[in-house]
């Protein structure tokens, strides 16, 4: 059989910037991805920058593969990876087509995105913001005639605009009614606290003053309890942060949804039910590193709220306490795709100073370990404004746990 | 094909790629080449892909990047396939998932257990 420098999990971004560094090492890689097209999420991505350039991940993911592909990079779509085995110094990475027997293996399996449950939204017609961006963008199909989008964060917002340009409409944003599940994406003091990280973005005055004094918390209580009764609209599309979505409804399919007023903590006020005509329904619950295939190879893991949720420990080279487990993008932790891209190359750099036993490209490792930092300054969507700390902490934990291992090898030589 | 977006603003015209038929359900759809099955059938209005196994309640996509499993049909004989995953193929054959025998106690009906403890119970009682 076959062995390989390297298995790289996931052709985004991430994955794809690392296959690079790698092979323009002559590393033997093979790159896996489920889904029949290479760029993940980045592929359905499509936003204005400040300076007014459009970020077009369509061109994003093919600029990256055809550098892959110049470089002779083995890239397999539509492989689904369940299993990562652990031999003594190797790993054996299994899919439904074959196993791999490597020495390193890259997780750069993204992220996936939180779902906000309530009632009806297992009616054909609802789906993750996602599932309706990637339809629109990437598959040019119309996901519906009419629809709403329940859930307000950064990424909703984003893809809003997106579903705009394509010509679907939209009724509005509004927030889930609060259930165990949504409890934080229902209160609208905290959805206000996360959206004003990308009110530069918005043409609106009122969410404009509201973010410019993030700091101070009352103004934002103020935002909220003064909030307008027909919501602040964002390229004419309201959002509302004192409405919720209580119910869609239909029987085959999606035909309307229940709306009611909630207070600014979100509590539903009574008698004022409302049923808006929808054929669509977009559920926006944000999204969380997709970290499985490094729980089950044995990687130890952190919980960081700046970060997304639950990501496997890793240092700044991206290696894990794992030996010759690397990860890189959205599985530690929600960023841009920018980001995850300058990761990939971290840990495909990293990957080859394991590999090739050499120093001559330790230099290069270090550029790249500061552009990583770099592009996170640049980004002009902030998923989180403290995720510099979240990747402190990160950092941190990995130098404990590896001090932990050297402890515990000392003692059984003593 | 009424539901494809063909003029985008920033995007450009659609491509106009090779045309794909295959069937679901016994119906004969055409799409293009690189749609998923997911994305050939919403584009021909096609919502619901399944019923729910137990309950029968129509289920169609949600997550369209392969983590839910909702979309989970059956292709060439193939079951619990991912029909955002899967590019259509010419002559590809596609059904919808249908209500299934309850794996506990397929014959009775009534009252079906809902925990293990129930079922052990139900066992007990015959």
């Amino acid at each position: 059989m076959q062995q390989l420098d390297v298995v790289i999990i996931g052709a985004g971004p991430a994955g794809l910037a690392a296959a690079i560094q790698c092979r323009e090492n002559d590393l033997d890689v093979v790159v896996l991805d489920e889904f029949p097209k290479v760029g993940g999420r980045l592929l359905g991505q499509l936003h204005q920058e400040p300076s007014g350039e459009w970020w077009n991940g369509i061109e994003e993911s093919k600029a990256l593969q055809t550098k892959a592909e110049s470089l002779n990079t083995d890239i397999r779509l539509g492989y689904s990876v369940y299993h990562i085995e652990k031999l003594e110094k190797q790993f054996v990475v299994h899919t439904k087509q074959q196993k791999f027997v490597t020495n390193n293996v890259l997780i750069a399996t993204g992220a996936a995105e939180s779902p906000a449950p309530i009632p009806g939204w297992t009616l054909p017609g609802v789906m993750s913001i996602g599932a309706a961006q990637v339809m629109t963008n990437v598959h040019r199909v119309k996901v519906g005639e009419k629809g709403i989008v329940v859930g307000v964060n950064v990424l909703s917002a984003a893809i809003a605009r997106e579903l705009q340009l394509a010509g679907v409409d939209l009724h509005s944003m509004a927030l889930p009614t609060r259930n165990v599940v949504s409890e934080d994406q229902a209160n609208p003091r905290l959805v206000m606290e996360r959206l004003s990280r990308i009110a530069h973005l918005a043409p609106s005055k009122f969410i404009q003053f509201g973010s410019r004094f993030a700091k101070w918390k009352w103004v934002q209580d103020l935002v909220v309890q003064y909030y307008p009764k027909n919501g602040i609209k964002m390229w004419g599309m309201p959002i509302y942060l004192n409405k919720a979505i209580k119910q869609i409804n239909g029987t085959d399919k999606v035909e309307s949804v229940t709306m009611v007023d909630v207070t600014m903590h979100g509590d539903i006020i009574g008698n004022s039910e409302e049923e808006i005509p929808v054929d669509f329904v977009c559920i926006a619950g944000g999204l969380y590193p997709l970290a499985e295939l490094a729980g089950v190879v044995g990687c130890p893991f952190i919980y960081s709220e700046e970060l997304g949720g639950h990501v496997p420990v890793h240092n700044e080279k991206m290696e894990t306490p794992v030996a010759g487990i690397y990860v890189a993008g959205n599985i530690t932790g929600i960023e841009s795709s920018k980001v995850a891209r300058e990761q990939g190359k971290v840990a495909g750099l990293a990957i080859v100073i394991k590999e090739k036993n050499t120093s001559e490209i330790t230099g290069k490792l270090q550029t790249a370990i500061s552009e990583v930092k770099a592009t996170r300054d640049a980004a002009s969507i902030q998923f989180h404004p403290h995720i510099p700390e979240g990747r402190a902490k990160v950092s941190a934990a990995y130098d404990d746990l590896v001090k932990a291992q050297e402890v515990e090898k000392e003692l059984e030589y003593v | 094909m009424n539901n494809r977006i063909v003029d985008h603003p920033v995007l450009g015209q659609i491509d106009q790629k090779r045309k794909v038929t295959f069937q679901f359900d016994g119906k004969t759809y055409e799409g293009f080449e690189n749609d998923t099955i997911a994305s050939a059938l919403l584009a021909h209005g096609v919502r619901t892909l399944r019923k729910h196994e137990e309950s029968g309640n129509p289920r169609g996509i949600y997550c369209n990047i392969g983590h839910c499993f909702e979309c989970r049909v059956t292709v060439d004989g193939e079951d619990n396939v991912r029909a955002c995953l899967t590019p259509i193929q010419e002559n590809m054959v596609v059904e919808s998932g249908q209500v299934q025998p309850h794996p506990l106690d397929p014959s009775k009906e009534g009252v079906k257990p809902r925990t293990y403890a129930e079922y052990k119970e139900q066992e007990g009682q015959k």
